[in-house]
């Protein structure tokens, strides 16, 4: 049996269609994907996201234990509620899941990871914790629901208690705020601003509700990864897993070298792999012509060698093909890609495509 | 309630086939394979003048989502194609039988029309493979 968030019946009755996802019954788009897309990069979608995991982490050690488990640095929080986007390694470096942290208190930290990583990622946070006696709660009474769009925050604060529209409607981006059970982030995965609010799993289809009722439209996870492939965010699973490191998936941002005492797992292997240099490397792509690029496409950049998409598709905004491709370090500016058996150009660029509904790269 | 014309006959693969009054047949994907399918961004069509075999992979439908084949649901030559998709390919779902029609052969032999499905058996063929 499948799992079934408690959005669940709104999805149905919403007219979702419903896929498999990681063990989830998840709607993937609920008419279009493409006016999905639209309206999240003009007015506001909601997407439930109930599916990821939430995880407490608790105990006066707690900064210690993620300073050790996360190649981005937690001493780069220091404000209350403020987040953090890392990657969490195994010991060769290569990467268990991404994820994002909040700084609570120094006794308190919450994390949200991907639904399908779920069981090893806890079978791991556990293991590392006990260490520092940082006790791993994992929060399956919450529910999450994203608004994402120009209008999200304009659309979301009015329903919202007293309390937690004062809390909500002054945070600054990337960070996250508590009103009782509830906790509302400026954080996303599309590219645009908005919000990720947790909240308890009963109070979840009326908040739903009220939101469809201000006008905020349901939009499933076909919009969500092509507006966060726009949005140059990387999917794990598809853009990286524990085969490849940080480095080799576009990441290299996010791993905190400095200081340069900080002990944190995969450290060694990474510090490795930047000495010797990587062989390849994440790259956007733009198809020059028409067609549509597809996860594992093979890429050819002459001269270098052959690479892979790792993520395509065509993006609604630009009206034509984009992609992420795991590529040789030595590709150029273009490159060409298999698509059943024809090879076409594809110029090679930096990402993000799209962010705050505007182009970023020239077509 | 799906949306299947009487007038046509339909492949196991979700093509449908109109007879034209001058003997060619003409071919597109059904509003049921549209509809899940999902918007279509890039449509590929066949050569003018390229000999199909009964259910070879002839066309590719692409929405957002996944790209799919289309299969010749019988044999002939391909006298016309489908430009317009070219630039609109959202006319496949707009107008699944109409104005999203992807190509026009010149059959081979009439009788593998006999082996599609009417309409009747069309539907109860998407029955079957809901349940």
């Amino acid at each position: 049996m499948a799992n079934k968030t408690p959005l669940y019946e709104e999805h149905v009755a919403d007219g979702g269609k419903l896929v498999d996802f990681a063990g989830w019954d998840m709607p993937i788009n609920y008419g279009s994907q493409m006016e999905e897309h639209r309206q999240v990069r003009t007015d506001a979608g909601m997407f439930d996201v109930s599916h990821m995991t939430v995880v407490d982490l608790t105990g006066d050690r707690t900064r210690e234990f993620l300073r050790y488990l996360l190649a981005n640095n937690v001493d780069r929080l220091k404000d209350s509620g403020k987040a953090l986007y890392s990657c969490m390694l195994n010991e060769s470096g290569g990467v268990i899941d991404d994820l994002i942290v909040y700084f609570l208190q120094e006794d308190f930290f919450r994390m949200v990871v991907n639904a399908g990583t779920h069981d090893k990622d806890i079978a791991w946070l556990e293991k590392q914790a006990t260490a520092f006696d940082v006790a791993v709660t994992e929060r399956p009474e919450l529910a999450m629901i994203a608004v994402q769009g120009p209008h999200a925050r304009d659309k979301t604060l009015p329903l919202l208690s007293d309390s937690a529209r004062a809390a909500a409607s002054e945070l600054k981006p990337f960070f996250g705020a508590f009103d009782g059970d509830w906790f509302i982030a400026r954080t996303g995965y599309t590219g645009e601003d908005g919000f990720e609010i947790v909240l308890p799993a009963t109070e979840a289809e009326t908040f739903w509700q009220k939101l469809r009722s201000a006008g905020v439209k349901p939009t499933g996870l076909g919009a969500r990864d092509t507006l966060r492939l726009e949005a140059g965010m990387n999917l794990y699973g598809s853009d990286m897993d524990e085969s490849t490191s940080p480095l080799e998936a576009a990441l290299g941002w996010t791993v905190a070298w400095e200081p340069s005492e900080r002990d944190f797992i995969g450290r060694a292997a990474l510090e490795q792999q930047r000495q010797a240099g990587t062989t390849q490397k994440l790259v956007g792509l733009l198809l020059e012509g028409k067609g549509v690029l597809r996860n594992h496409q093979k890429v050819i950049a002459a001269g270098a060698g052959e690479g892979e998409i790792t993520s395509g598709s065509f993006s609604p905004t630009l009206q034509r093909a984009i992609a992420f491709a795991r590529v040789p370090k030595a590709t150029g500016d273009t490159c060409q890609v298999d698509i059943r058996g024809k090879l076409l150009t594809a110029r090679v660029v930096k990402p993000p495509f799209v962010r705050n509904g505007a182009a970023q790269i020239e077509l | 309630m799906s949306n299947i014309p009487v007038e046509l006959k339909y492949a196991k693969s979700h093509e449908w086939a109109r007879i034209n009054d001058d003997g060619s047949v003409t071919v597109g994907i059904s509003d049921t394979a549209q509809d899940q399918l999902g918007d279509m961004v890039f449509i590929e069509v066949p050569e003018v003048g390229q000999t199909l075999t009964a259910e070879e992979a002839c066309a590719v439908v692409e929405s957002v989502k996944a790209a799919s084949d289309v299969y010749a649901p019988l044999g002939g030559e391909v006298v016309e194609v489908n430009e317009g998709l070219a630039d609109s390919p959202e006319t496949v779902n707009n107008d699944a039988y109409g104005e999203g029609w992807i190509f026009r052969l010149e059959p081979a032999a009439v009788g593998e029309l006999e082996a599609l499905m009417d309409a009747d058996a069309y539907e109860a063929f998407l029955a079957s493979e809901d349940h």
